[in-house]
């Protein structure tokens, strides 16, 4: 990789999801060198496996494409994908920084014909998918990766599988000895978005997700509705493959509780809400859902939105946090049991499905960072005038939709070009 | 109305909720509940009780003083600790459960005939005598707890289980003169008494 040139004047950018392109591009087509690393194998983060996202509720293809195409056509931006931050030092103006880039074992040559998937055999769980469906141990991340090449898993390297993809290849993309890369590199600033991560639902023990199929998170019901996803855009339930149509979604599963998040997530009940409408997408007026909840926190303008959930006749909404669920063992069911607190009711309820609207929680956990940040107590980067020219974008920050995630990347962006500037001498 | 209850209607007139705070062992707690139901949902107990957990925390919140001591409802606690492991406030809810019950029974408001209460307390004195449980006179007070030919009855129907007790050296019949303390038991009071008032004087310096 000796071609990546980077001064003390280029701004380093860490995730290459929703908040990572933004800040990369801002910076970027204000005329700033950029170095965008991604630690997948493609761009597009969390928000590329969404069914649909906010504030408009667009399919993430849509915005994707058009970030893509702007990185794409951007000569300022140099997209590292597979690489990772490993070692960071110096200061605001002069860091240096070591990333680790793992072999794709794929090279430019490739033109995702899919040749080399149709040869290999080896399947492993699919990340895409969160696990629910399968892939080749050849293949595109997704349908609208970034860059558009395929990928070996390292897992098959070494194994009849690698040189039946090698062989495969009509365009000579194969190359088996690639090697771990390291590269160091000298950058003015840095924007951290490395993003979050669902919380561990297996930890909210009553719930139950380590044990009943049919509890599912809120991110893997985003990928039944994908109609490229494990069940081809249907909303068929893990245990015997029917159509869920009495879906509970459970809010602040992990989160605005001391045993587990602190802090309110902030994107949960927006999220039940939206998936309630996917609800009715498939269904109708046949399909049912129901929204367990503390309070129900749809910020500011997006209370049209929960308005408009409320009027319809086929959601329930139940004031009351779940206290736990059995399963009933005939049908597979999952039986929700609690007090509903308006009116202190009992309740003891089956649905077909259980959807927890899992918190979330940075991806990098306090003390795994590379450099030194402050970090709160969520463990989230605080700004702060000692993480001098690193700023935090989107959730890396805090708890965040797509809409606010956009507006931190734009805000940090700016912070890092003003670094950039002071070092080349036009400011202060 | 005892006089205690006469000083504490007095002096918090209306403000329920601080004469929770003030006086409730763990009382201070009652601020943090956000409602969320979920121990009143994980309560083992829960459909038998009058009012879960949770209906009592906005009970005080309320004002509704007469309702909550004289309720049942904190008497049902078995210490499961369900809700506490569940509770995503931390809130010592069983801890809470047993201040109020003590707490109304100190003012005299608590059910006479609740059975929890009585033997609390037969359980409390017998034990606060002499600093060890009188096994033989705790059991022959349960016994009696519910009136003389009532216990009787039960006597004679455990008189078996007794015999082979003491056979076995589980009981020692002459128990019922005096019995096993230890060693110290004016030292035992004179603890149990500075516990009394440094609880009162907890209450006493509380300011909101």
């Amino acid at each position: 990789m000796a071609d990546i040139i980077a001064t003390n004047e280029t701004i380093l950018v860490v995730g290459g999801g929703i908040s990572g392109m933004t800040a990369a591009l801002e910076a970027a087509e204000y005329g700033k060198q950029v170095i965008l690393v991604e630690k997948e194998a493609g761009v597009g983060g969390r928000v590329s496996k969404l069914y649909k996202y906010f504030p408009k509720l667009c399919h993430p293809t849509c915005g994707q494409e058009i970030n893509q195409r702007r990185i794409k056509m951007n000569p300022n931006v140099r997209l590292m994908t597979m690489t990772e931050v490993t070692e960071v030092s110096g200061e605001e103006g002069n860091y240096s920084v070591t990333l680790k880039t793992s072999p794709r074992y794929v090279n430019n040559n490739c033109t995702a014909c899919g040749d080399c998937a149709n040869a290999v055999e080896a399947e492993f769980d699919d990340e895409m998918n969160y696990g629910l469906g399968k892939r080749k141990g050849a293949y595109l991340p997704s349908r609208m990766s970034f860059p558009q090449q395929y990928v070996l898993d390292p897992r098959i390297i070494g194994t009849p599988d690698a040189n039946a993809a090698k062989e495969a290849c009509k365009y000579d993309a194969i190359d088996l000895d690639m090697q771990e890369e390291s590269t160091s590199i000298t950058v003015g600033a840095i924007v951290w978005a490395t993003g979050w991560q669902p919380y561990d639902a297996n930890k909210i023990q009553p719930y139950g997700y380590d044990r009943f199929d049919n509890v599912i998170t809120s991110v893997e019901f985003e990928r039944l509705m994908d109609p490229h996803g494990p069940t081809g855009g249907k909303l068929l339930r893990p245990s015997d493959g029917k159509e869920a149509k009495n879906i509970a979604f459970i809010q602040c599963a992990g989160s605005r509780d001391r045993n587990h998040l602190k802090h309110c997530s902030r994107i949960c009940c927006m999220a039940s809400l939206k998936q309630t409408t996917y609800v009715r997408e498939r269904y109708g007026d046949d399909g049912k859902s129901t929204i367990y909840y503390i309070d129900i926190r749809a910020i500011d303008r997006i209370d049209n939105f929960f308005q408009n959930v409320k009027a319809d006749e086929t959601v329930t909404f139940i004031k009351s946090k779940v206290a736990n669920i059995v399963e009933n063992k005939e049908n597979k069911n999952p039986v929700l049991r609690g007090v509903n607190t308006e009116g202190y009711d009992r309740y003891e309820n089956e649905h077909d499905l259980v959807v927890l609207a899992v918190g979330m929680q940075p991806s990098v956990p306090a003390g795994d960072f590379p450099m030194n940040v402050v970090v709160n107590e969520h463990g989230f980067i605080e700004e702060d005038e000692s993480n001098g020219g690193i700023f935090a974008a989107g959730c890396s920050a805090d708890a965040l939709d797509v809409n606010r995630a956009v507006q931190s990347a734009t805000a940090s962006a700016l912070r890092a070009i003003q670094v950039v500037n002071r070092v080349a001498g036009t400011e202060g | 109305m005892s006089n205690l209850n006469q000083t504490m209607v007095e002096k918090y007139r209306n403000d329920f909720l601080n004469e929770v705070r003030a006086n409730v062992e763990e009382g201070d707690w009652v601020n943090m509940c956000m409602q969320c139901g979920v121990c009143a949902g994980s309560c083992p107990l829960g459909p038998y009780w009058e009012h879960p957990p949770q209906e009592i925390f906005m009970m005080i919140r309320a004002g509704k003083r007469e309702e909550v001591l004289t309720s049942t409802s904190m008497w049902m606690c078995t210490s499961c600790y369900n809700c506490i492991a569940r509770c995503p406030r931390e809130l010592p809810i069983t801890h809470i459960m047993h201040g109020l019950a003590h707490y109304a029974d100190r003012l005299g408001l608590a059910p006479k005939e609740q059975p929890t209460r009585k033997f609390a307390n037969k359980f409390w004195d017998n034990l606060t005598k002499k600093g060890r449980v009188n096994e033989l006179k705790l059991g022959l007070a349960l016994y009696f707890m519910n009136g003389f030919m009532e216990g009787i009855k039960v006597a004679m129907a455990n008189q078996k289980l007794g015999l082979n007790m003491i056979k076995t050296k589980r009981m020692n019949p002459m128990e019922i003169i005096g019995g096993h303390g230890v060693k110290d038991t004016s030292g035992l009071h004179a603890i149990l008494k500075k516990a009394r008032e440094i609880e009162l004087a907890k209450a006493e310096e509380f300011k909101g």
